[in-house]
């Protein structure tokens, strides 16, 4: 598997550390309830399909947020997790 | 037998090589298996269920039968084809799943047994009674059946491990493989053109066609020559591509010296990983063996293995030979073996209407239903039309057609489309993104024909890379219909075999159909069809025909297996290449490494890191003597530890302090410059993720420590923060851990040891507890840090990296003249669990701030990560596990970590588990064992006695449940 990290291009998946799902970047404020918060951190989609994921590249330090197919393994786009909360 | 004049490799090249201790000549350029029948050896193995004896049915790398050992000892080899070794001077090979040898086999009344042995037999016999599967059952099956076996000890041989990036990776260099990379090139490719065998042209090496007027293999000749001469290609052979993944990533595993003799400095084999934007798959096709009974016997072959043998290596695989096909495929073995002048007895053609023009007896409609030969072939029986006869044979060519190499283009699940003209399946587009098949691969039989698809497919592959293919003149070629009729199995008295490396019969697959396994999956797990090594490459389009007869069904319906990596088989040492003993993981030093070894150090794993586990004196025998006196000696004089494996982050920006407000629980921002504050840090779930120490360096600027083990964890973690979470904050972080040698200079002596050392002393006002500063040592800019996890007037010194050895060596010299002297981690972690200091061992991943109670280190002035969800209920309650002290008080003094807590009467079960210990030593400062451990409401149970009980270990100890702070709890020593 090949990812694209927006610093150095298409590089091998062993040079990334796996996170999970890219919802992790919409953290919600102190004042949200306990409820929203367990979703926010446990509950995820699994989806046959298009998914959004975190991949931190070592060699330049980058959090990446990944645009892949988990049915094709399609890998479309990698944007640095920086910019998407722009 | 050798006929001379015959092949492509010079016969006058002698090279001998040992079968079985006997001695054997062949020639440069031989296999093992074209050598052994140039020598007429025709019984090669035993198979792997009933010890049958078996020879080489192939010419390639989908050799089910002919698996030997090669070498001796350590590097041994065990299950290579002979169809794929190279002989070189002084080889050893050596048959297998034998004894005492290959003629004389005493497992092979197996074989008489076979009525009893059928598909399904173990799961049938041996089901009951369970436990004697694993005693009895399994070893004596293993025994019995099998391949070759493992020498058992370490392999000494050198592996590689290697990446290659093209454009265009060409996988097969047969007549399509070799002009699609020819025309791939001329465009301005980057083409990787790879193939399994030793030398590159594919069936043109084995058969004996021209291509433009021209010998096949000097038309492969020319083109090698002109394709390496080009700066953009590279040739692979001796490279099999194993699989296909994503992303245009394709494993491959080269032979690189073995085809010579071991110890040489060229590695044995190399595993590639290619990065390729498009490929083609141009593996060819393989020949499908027919099920007639008997089927089996040395001498039995594949026809365009046969043609194979005769035309590159000059080998005739028989003095009398029969051939037998459904296809016109066949007749070229004939015809070139007549040439050859070998005496061809019988051409059997299963077509009724089949026109054979050659010189041979012909028997058109024939069938063969029987064979004879102990050892080997001698003799076939043929029905047809007139009747039943037997003619005498040591050889048989047959031919059931041929099937595409589609394994690569299936590697992600894609899959085959059956095409009805040549009976078998042929890849489809877009089942490997950025693959083409090409030629035989493609379902396209002719040299013509492959010729053509083959530019085509370089064309196609050419122009999806942005480049103009110019027109390629198409070279001129036999271009024969390909024409068969269906020919699966022959019925009559006798096995007829489908799998020869799983020794799986026509009977089988019927028994599976029978029983209800009709599906291609569940036939193939119970039937074993197609699980050998060679991953059933003769035999599954064979089986699947069976299996679709006996459900009744077509075979497109019956469907068709799936294909996995690898290809081949893989040697395990060729994947993991480097990374055994010590190349497992990286080794980390720290600077003083070099020195704690000379000082007779046991060197320990901290992560990937190594750091000293103790420094034994004269006298001290034991490892706990030496770790007494080291504690004593920072207790009373001075030690010095090395803690540069601790993780430095670097943090700056104008928003540096607000950021690590955010990642830890207490409040930074309020630090003076000049200051060191502890800080917790929290996992979002609201569990610990590290503890460590944060230092104000200027408003913007802050280095902070994280433990060891998590140094890497931290970073990512704080990385995570900032680019995801705060990307509102202006903030930087670089690790400086290897920029920075850091050392503890511990205990009541330390400043008297570092003023003789630093350009400007130090005293309590100038440099007070939890304070920092720069420090000139001898010269040197560091960084001295007044910190302690010692519980003793403690400090932490700094330099660069390339200072670190000379510094400790002064410091460990400067200690020992005051008393002191160097200390471990045996020494750190007791004087630790003195302090009831924390580490990994309390953190571990499921204790919460209020576990440890640093509860009140939650700010709540602000919002940090963690901070909510610590604040759950069950987060904070009472009945929590709690982080205490335990100090034995009976009859047992020893502690063990892993320990559970009990209360002192009640019976030591699970239901009763009450915590358990996290960390011991003994103290030689309040000379008792001490322990750390997590016990529910612990806090509240201080004075209380409880039973601690190590099952795994069959300890028991008696404890006091006290405060975990077990050495000076006021902390005077820190300041004074
Ligand atoms: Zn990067």
């Amino acid at each position: 598997m090949r990812l694209i990290c927006p610093h150095c291009g298409e590089r091998d998946r062993r040079e990334f550390t796996y996170q999970g799902a890219a919802e992790i970047l919409d953290r919600p404020s102190r004042e949200v309830g306990n409820d929203d918060w367990a979703d926010y951190l446990h509950l995820r989609e699994n989806p046959a399909g298009e998914t959004k994921d975190m991949w931190y590249h070592d060699p330049c330090g980058a959090w990446i947020v990944v645009h892949r197919d988990t049915v094709t393994h399609a890998v479309h786009s990698g944007e640095l997790a920086s910019e998407v909360r722009k | 037998m050798r006929i001379a004049g015959k092949g492509l490799i010079d016969a006058s090249k002698r090279v001998s090589f040992s079968f079985d201790g006997r001695r054997i000549e062949g020639a440069e350029g031989d296999t093992v298996a074209s050598a052994l029948l140039a020598n007429d050896v025709r019984l090669v193995a035993r198979s792997f269920k009933y010890h049958r004896p078996r020879g080489v049915l192939t010419a390639g790398s989908e050799e089910p039968n002919a698996l030997v050992t090669t070498g001796s000892g350590a590097g041994a080899e065990p299950n290579v084809r002979a169809t794929m070794v190279e002989i070189h001077e002084g080889l050893e090979v050596k048959s297998q799943n034998r004894w005492p040898s290959l003629g004389f086999d005493v497992l092979s009344v197996n074989d008489l047994a076979a009525p009893f042995f059928g598909a399904g037999f173990y799961y049938k016999t041996f089901m009951w009674p369970g436990a004697l599967w694993e005693k009895l059952y399994e070893p004596l099956i293993r025994r019995a059946a099998g391949l070759g076996a493992l020498s058992g000890k370490n392999n000494a041989d050198r592996y590689e491990r290697a990446y290659a990036f093209c454009d265009l990776l060409v996988i097969g260099a047969g007549p399509a493989g070799l002009m699609a990379a020819l025309t791939a090139a001329r465009a301005g490719a980057d083409v990787i053109l790879a193939d399994e065998d030793s030398r590159m042209g594919g069936r043109l090496l084995a058969e004996s066609e021209e291509i433009d007027g021209k010998q096949g293999h000097v038309w492969v000749a020319e083109v090698l020559a002109e394709l390496s001469g080009m700066e953009n290609v590279r040739l692979m052979p001796r490279t099999t591509v194993t699989g296909a993944y994503d992303q245009g990533t394709y494993g491959a595993l080269e032979r690189v010296g073995l085809h010579k003799a071991a110890g040489g400095h060229l590695p044995r084999e190399c595993f590639w990983r290619i990065v390729a934007r498009r490929s083609i798959l141009a593996a060819g096709a393989l020949e499908r063996p027919i099920a007639f009974p008997d089927n089996d016997r040395p001498g039995i072959m594949n026809a365009g293995a046969v043609r194979a043998y005769l035309n590159r290596w000059g080998v005739a695989a028989g003095k009398r030979v029969a051939v037998y096909g459904n296809n016109d495929g066949a007749h070229k073995t004939a015809r070139d073996l007549m040439a050859a002048g070998v005496e061809v007895v019988a051409v059997i053609d299963s077509r009724i209407d089949a026109s054979v023009a050659l010189d041979a007896p012909v028997i058109t409609g024939g069938r063969v239903i029987g064979t004879k030969g102990r050892l080997g072939l001698e003799e076939i029986t043929v029905a047809s039309a007139s009747g039943e006869r037997q003619i005498k044979a040591d050889c048989l060519a047959m031919s059931g057609g041929w099937n595409p190499t589609v394994h690569l283009a299936c590697h992600m699940n894609g899959q085959p489309v059956w095409d009805e003209a040549i009976q078998s399946f042929t890849p489809k587009p877009g089942m490997i993104p950025g693959m083409e098949a090409a030629g035989a691969a493609n379902g396209v039989f002719s040299t013509a024909g492959c010729l053509a698809d083959g530019a085509r497919a370089g064309e196609a592959a050419a122009a999806d890379l942005g480049k103009k293919a110019a027109k390629t003149k198409m070279p001129k070629a036999s271009d024969g219909a390909y024409a068969l009729e269906p020919l699966w199995v022959v019925e009559g008295k006798g096995r007829q075999w489908l799998d020869f490396q799983n020794d799986v019969t026509v009977k089988d697959v019927r028994l599976a159909a029978k029983e209800n396994y009709r599906s291609v999956e569940h036939m193939k797990r119970y039937t074993t069809q197609g699980m050998a090594p060679d991953q059933g490459k003769n035999s599954n389009v064979g089986a699947l025909a069976v299996l679709a007869d006996a459900t009744g069904r077509g075979i497109p319906e019956t469907g068709t297996t799936t294909y996995r990596p690898p290809f081949v088989p893989v040697s395990i040492a060729a994947m993991g290449a480097g990374a055994q003993g010590k190349g497992f993981a990286p080794q980390r030093f720290t600077t003083s490494h070099a020195a704690s070894v000379e000082r007779g150090a046991p060197m320990i794993e901290a992560g990937m890191w190594y750091r000293p586990s103790y420094f034994a004196r004269p006298g001290e025998s034991t490892w706990r003597q030496a770790c007494d006196r080291e504690v004593t000696m920072v207790r009373e004089a001075v030690g010095i530890c090395d803690v540069s494996t601790l993780g430095k982050i670097d943090v700056q920006g104008p928003d540096a302090a607000a950021f690590l407000d955010f990642v830890y629980t207490n409040t930074i921002s309020t630090l003076p410059v000049g200051k060191v504050r502890y800080g917790l840090m929290l996992r979002e779930d609201g569990h610990v993720m590290d503890d460590g120490t944060c230092a104000r360096f200027g408003e913007g600027h802050f280095v902070i420590t994280t433990t060891t083990a998590a140094a890497a964890l931290v970073m990512r973690h704080l990385e995570f923060v900032a680019q995801g979470l705060r990307p509102d904050l202006d903030v930087q972080l670089v690790s400086v851990t290897e920029q920075w040698a850091q050392f503890g200079v511990v205990g009541p002596k330390s400043r008297d040891l570092l003023n003789d050392l630093l350009d400007a002393p130090i005293s309590d006002e100038t440099l007070p507890y939890m304070g920092h500063q720069a420090a000139q040592v001898m010269g040197v800019r560091g960084r001295l840090f007044r910190i302690s996890f010692s519980g003793e007037h403690a400090y932490e010194l700094a330099v660069p990296a390339r200072y670190g050895e000379a510094l400790y060596r002064v410091l460990v010299a400067r200690a020992e003249m005051l008393g002191g002297g160097a200390y471990g981690m045996e020494a750190l972690n007791v004087l630790r669990i003195e302090k009831g200091h924390i580490t990994h061992a309390e953190i571990h991943g499921r204790t919460t701030a209020f576990d440890i109670g640093f509860d009140k280190m939650i700010s709540r002035e602000k919002d940090c990560i963690g901070q909510k969800m610590a604040a759950r209920e069950g987060m904070v309650e009472e009945s929590r596990e709690q982080l205490v002290g335990l100090k034995p008080v009976g009859a047992v003094k020893q502690l063990t970590a892993g320990a559970h807590i009990f209360v002192e009467d009640a019976q030591a079960k699970r239901e009763n588990d009450q915590g358990y210990v996290t960390s011991v030593c003994y103290s030689p400062t309040v000379q008792s064992f001490l322990g750390l451990g997590f016990l529910k409401n612990g806090r509240a149970r201080y004075g209380e006695r409880v039973r601690l009980v190590d099952h795994l270990r069959g300890v028991e100890a008696i404890c006091e449940v006290v405060n975990p702070v077990f050495f000076d709890p006021e902390g005077g020593r820190l300041r004074g």
